[in-house]
């Protein structure tokens, strides 16, 4: 476990990294503005770190959460062509996909 | 503008009820509306879509089948964060333009089903991340009480559509206050619920452990006609709570006989109180004080209380709401909805993924992804992510506690008034300061209601009312108890006859 990122600690590499990790294609404009006011607000979030959490549970949902099935019952789902309507693009009834495989494939 | 048009558009909704079971229809009713949209709406731009044929028809539908109980005939607007079967949708976002979805959110359907006629759907901070709605993808949201200044976000076309009479109320969602800080900022009612009490299947989903959907409205009653509607089990959310839905509106009409004997009010020192004022301006806290007083004077109990973990409420919100925005808008990919850019056949889908997201998304949606990503990234889980989590351990044990003592806990909704348009657009730690009252209920998952306690420089304040999980009604009653003291006060009708008044005095 690290500790929390001191002030400015966010540097322009590593919120490049960060974009291309979530499939942003970020402009260097945008990696000059982001750098900045991230590390501003990460030094403001690293301000959980003082809170005194021995023994505390973390909370996923602030209500009690337990497994919830339903009967095993087949039900209509939406039409294909309703759903595909919406689609960028769509070819013989499915989802049209970029180019998944490189060159030498 | 006609006389009766201008009546019709600023009743309230138990007006409009009798009014229709009276004998007036659905069709003049919704074209009043549409009549001061087309009117209005140039400048406020409160909505992103408005299909006045589709309205019309409806409305005339409505009117056919001749029921005049219940709401039907009364119109609503949606805030473009609910899905709704062929009604274009898009979060205020680019990478969902022109989208129109194949499904009715639950809210949407609930609606539906009980005759409402949808006027249209208002605008949003993209994908209900920020406080202004300036971070709309198609453009800034006006204030009806001064056009210079935000309606509050996200659901500030809501706000504005409703303060601005171009909707007799509207839905929102509260992820961090989204409900509650733009009713506050416009002279509005809205009521985030208990978490889980209303269905989140077909809102587009920000933050799954903090949206909820609630009412906005003019009044007390309305809000609470409104949370009636849409609240209550959906099996088809897997969050939602198997509980009977609490009488709200029986309890809010109870509470405006402003009996409040016996009832123990905390004041949450960290919000505002000693200590804790920064940033707070006075006239918001002068109107809260004056709130306090009147509460009092109706038989309540009065102390202060202390919730020491609040003031780490801001840090823990803004590591877990973008931490589970990351994820949650991992799914716009361009492949199933939406936006797709730089698919020529020589890119891969990582590239296509890419230039996609980065043409559809705005700055605010961009950033939050990114320190989401950085929060949950192996080696800084723990530190960040983890140790939020623990954060709101601790905010919730301090409302429990809270609850040992007093019934409901108060404070103002937020530390200012409206803001000027631009004012904080470049400063994201400001704006998140807006939500600085609004994220601790929203981070416990208990409901939370603000009303309006006053004027400060002529801009609306917001009171807000926060009670224990499920206890929604409490929010009711005391909301109603004041916004009845408050108006017999002034001797007018009701809060917003105020802007009324103004916009007269200004024309």
């Amino acid at each position: 476990m690290s500790t929390p990122s001191q002030k400015g600690q966010l540097s322009r590499d590593e919120v490049a990294h960060l974009a291309h990790l979530a499939r942003l294609a970020v402009t260097d404009e945008e990696l000059d503005l982001f750098a900045g006011q991230l590390a501003a607000v990460l030094d403001a979030v690293a301000q959980v770190g003082k809170a005194a959490v021995e023994d505390v549970t973390p909370t996923t949902h602030a209500v009690p959460m337990t497994n919830v099935v339903r009967e095993d019952v087949a039900r209509p789902s939406l039409p294909r062509d309703v759903v595909l309507a919406g689609a960028p693009a769509a070819e013989d009834g499915r989802f049209r996909v970029p180019r998944i495989l490189g060159e030498e494939a | 503008m006609s006389a009766i048009n201008s009546d019709v558009t600023s009743m309230n909704v138990d007006e409009l009820q009798a009014a229709l079971a009276d004998g007036a229809t659905s069709v003049d009713i919704t074209r009043a509306y549409l009549d001061r949209i087309e009117a209005e709406d140039g400048e406020l731009r409160a909505y992103l879509h408005v299909d006045p044929e589709a309205a019309l028809a409806r409305a005339a539908e409505i009117d056919a089948a001749g029921d005049r109980s219940g709401l039907a005939g009364v119109p609503v607007a949606l805030k473009d964060v609910v899905v709704t079967e062929g009604v274009p949708t898009t979060s205020g976002s680019k990478i969902l333009e022109g989208w129109k979805p194949p499904y009715d959110a639950t809210v949407a359907a609930r609606l539906k089903a009980a005759g409402t006629v949808l006027l249209g759907k208002t605008n949003m901070d993209e994908f209900a991340m920020g406080s202004s709605t300036e971070n709309s993808a198609y453009g800034v949201t006006r204030n009806p009480w001064d056009p210079e200044r935000i309606p509050g976000g996200s659901s500030g076309g809501s706000s504005a559509a409703v303060a601005g009479g171009l909707a007799p109320w509207a839905i929102g969602t509260d992820t961090g206050g989204s409900i509650r800080q733009p009713a506050a900022l416009t002279g509005l009612v809205g009521h985030k619920p208990t978490y889980g009490s209303v269905s989140r299947f077909g809102l587009i989903a920000f933050s799954s452990s903090l949206d909820q959907a609630g009412p906005m409205a003019r009044t007390v009653l309305d809000a609470a006609l409104l949370h009636e509607a849409i609240g209550g089990h959906d099996p088809l959310d897997s969050t939602s709570i198997d509980a009977p839905l609490p009488v709200l509106v029986e309890c809010a009409r109870r509470g405006a006989d402003g009996d409040l004997s016996g009832l123990r009010v905390g004041v949450v020192r960290e919000l505002g109180g000693d200590g804790h004022a920064d940033g707070y301006e006075d006239g918001v806290l002068e109107s809260f004080r004056a709130g306090v007083a009147r509460l009092e004077s109706m038989g309540a109990e009065v102390r202060e209380v202390s919730c020491p973990a609040f003031d780490l409420a801001l840090a823990a919100y803004y590591l877990i709401a973008p931490s589970e925005a990351s994820s949650n808008l991992a799914r716009f990919d361009g492949v199933r909805y939406g936006l797709r850019v730089g698919d020529d056949g020589a890119r891969d889908l990582d590239e296509v993924m890419a230039l996609t997201r980065e043409a559809g998304f705005g700055p605010e949606v961009k950033r939050r992804i990114i320190l989401g990503t950085y929060a949950l990234s192996s080696g800084y889980y723990e530190a960040y992510y983890g140790q939020a989590q623990k954060v709101r351990t601790l905010i919730s044990r301090d409302f429990s506690a809270a609850y040992d003592d007093v019934d409901v806990l108060v404070s103002p909704t937020t530390p200012t008034v409206a803001f000027p348009l631009g004012a904080r657009v470049d400063d994201p730690i400001a704006m998140y300061a807006a939500d600085l009252c609004t994220l601790p209920a929203s981070l416990a998952g208990v409901p939370a209601i603000s009303v309006p306690s006053g004027l400060s420089d002529g801009l609306p304040v917001g009171f807000q009312i926060m009670a224990p999980a499920l206890a929604d009604d409490r929010c009711y009653r005391v909301a109603a108890a004041l916004e009845a003291a408050l108006t017999n006060d002034r001797g007018d009708r009701g809060f917003l006859d105020q802007l009324a008044a103004r916009q007269g005095s200004a024309s």
